[in-house]
């Protein structure tokens, strides 16, 4: 194989990770390391590296949209990008020491997660909910368009959101994704949110903390241009056109198909970590 | 105060956000078609290697390394300058919300967005 028919599948399966990435929320990070190191033998370093670049662009992309909408709380937004960043640097940092193996492992089971968080259905709206002192204190409430008029939410327990956000940031770092999933959780589990806010609050927050990370990378060494260049350009094109398509398709299930994807990929990546063919 | 709100309206920082990263993604994007184009005029042929890990050439590691390579065209440091540039993007959009929370009086806010670009800073550009 040369290297021109290796850039064009490569483009190809980018394509195709950002575009359902898009369609589901997964985000196509999540598709494309598993896809490259099962599918193309790339050393997860590599992967990790090109995935890291590819969630940059897929996430300022979206988010430049969405930040004119007026639904991204940009005030928690920064606050919590305190976390994901120190936490994207310190994952960075832990992935040159952890075996690669052991990433695999990691990877899979938070794969496994992001399948489940996805597959589950959204939760209802409109929680009420008292407001918290310091969340206040941060005016960090905020208000966002329904189709019946602007409504007001509040932001509470923000400490776990804080810390969830830590974790986050070191999952992004470790795995080179933009662990979209564990940040919804923060906002809209823990931190009571209304979903369409932190669905895109966590998008405009990914792009910073695989910036954070991707610093690290490149200073290691593990950007590979040749490998990182169709796999932004695949990613990018392949989820401008899935948000695309999203806007009037019916995606429940196509979801679920691709849950089930993320699962086969996920044990595929356990069980060759753990035979040492990683 | 009231005369720097009539320019500074609400919604102001969003879309300049927005335009900011827009921008920044277009114009990385464009660097690295460039030179990818020019990568695989050159090297299209040639057989790959990624199964074995390396890590890269120090020249492709560092600012410094990039640019002087990207200056003198070569086809792997200019897609790595683009992909400088798509790293940057979310740093530049930190730095203008910097001056956002500043032009809104929001001392808090801009210690923590200032707190946030010395983390970037810090990655990027720390050794070791």
């Amino acid at each position: 194989m040369t290297i021109l028919v290796l850039t064009l599948l490569l483009l190809a399966v980018s394509l195709a990770a950002g575009f359902l990435g898009a369609l589901t929320g997964l985000g196509g990070g999540v598709v494309i390391v598993p896809a490259l190191t099962l599918g193309f033998g790339v050393d997860i370093r590599y992967a990790i590296g090109a995935s890291l670049v590819s969630v940059i662009a897929t996430s300022s992309g979206a988010a430049s949209a969405y930040v004119r909408e007026g639904y991204t709380n940009l005030r928690l937004g920064m606050l919590l990008e305190i976390a994901t960043t120190l936490g994207a640097i310190g994952g960075a940092f832990l992935a040159a020491f952890i075996p690669t193996r052991a990433i695999a492992v990691v990877f899979g089971v938070v794969l496994l997660y992001s399948a489940w968080a996805s597959s589950r259905p959204r939760p209802k709206e409109g929680r009420p909910s008292e407001p918290d002192p310091l969340a206040q204190r941060l005016r960090l409430d905020g208000s966002f368009p329904t189709p019946e008029g602007v409504r007001a939410y509040h932001v509470k327990r923000l400490p776990l959101g804080f810390s969830l956000m830590g974790t986050a940031g070191v999952l992004s770092g470790l795995l080179g994704i933009g662990s979209g999933a564990v940040k919804v959780l923060a906002l809209d589990q823990a931190m009571g949110l209304p979903f369409k806010v932190s669905t895109t609050t966590s998008n405009f927050m990914i792009g910073v903390t695989a910036a954070a990370s991707a610093g690290v990378y490149l200073r290691r060494g593990y950007i590979d241009p040749g490998l990182a260049m169709p796999v932004m350009l695949g990613v990018l094109a392949g989820s401008f056109l899935g948000a695309r398509v999203l806007a009037g398709a019916a995606t429940t299930w196509l979801r679920r198909v691709f849950a089930l994807v993320v699962v086969a990929l996920a044990l595929e990546m356990m069980v060759n970590a753990l035979a040492g063919r990683l | 105060m009231a005369q720097r709100e009539r320019w500074w309206r609400p919604g102001r920082a969003e879309q300049a956000i927005g335009t900011l990263l827009r921008t920044g993604v277009l114009a990385a994007g464009l660097v690295v078609v460039a030179a990818g184009g020019l990568y695989l005029a050159r090297h299209g042929s040639d057989r790959p290697e990624l199964r074995a890990f390396h890590g890269e050439p120090q020249d492709l590691r560092s600012l410094g390394g990039i640019v002087g390579d990207a200056a003198a065209l070569r086809a792997r440091a200019l897609i790595q300058l683009g992909l400088l540039l798509l790293i940057a993007t979310p740093v530049a959009r930190v730095a203008l919300s910097v001056v956002v929370f500043a032009l809104e009086g929001d001392r808090v806010y801009v210690a923590v967005t200032l707190a946030v670009l010395g983390l970037l800073l810090y990655s990027l550009l720390a050794s070791g």
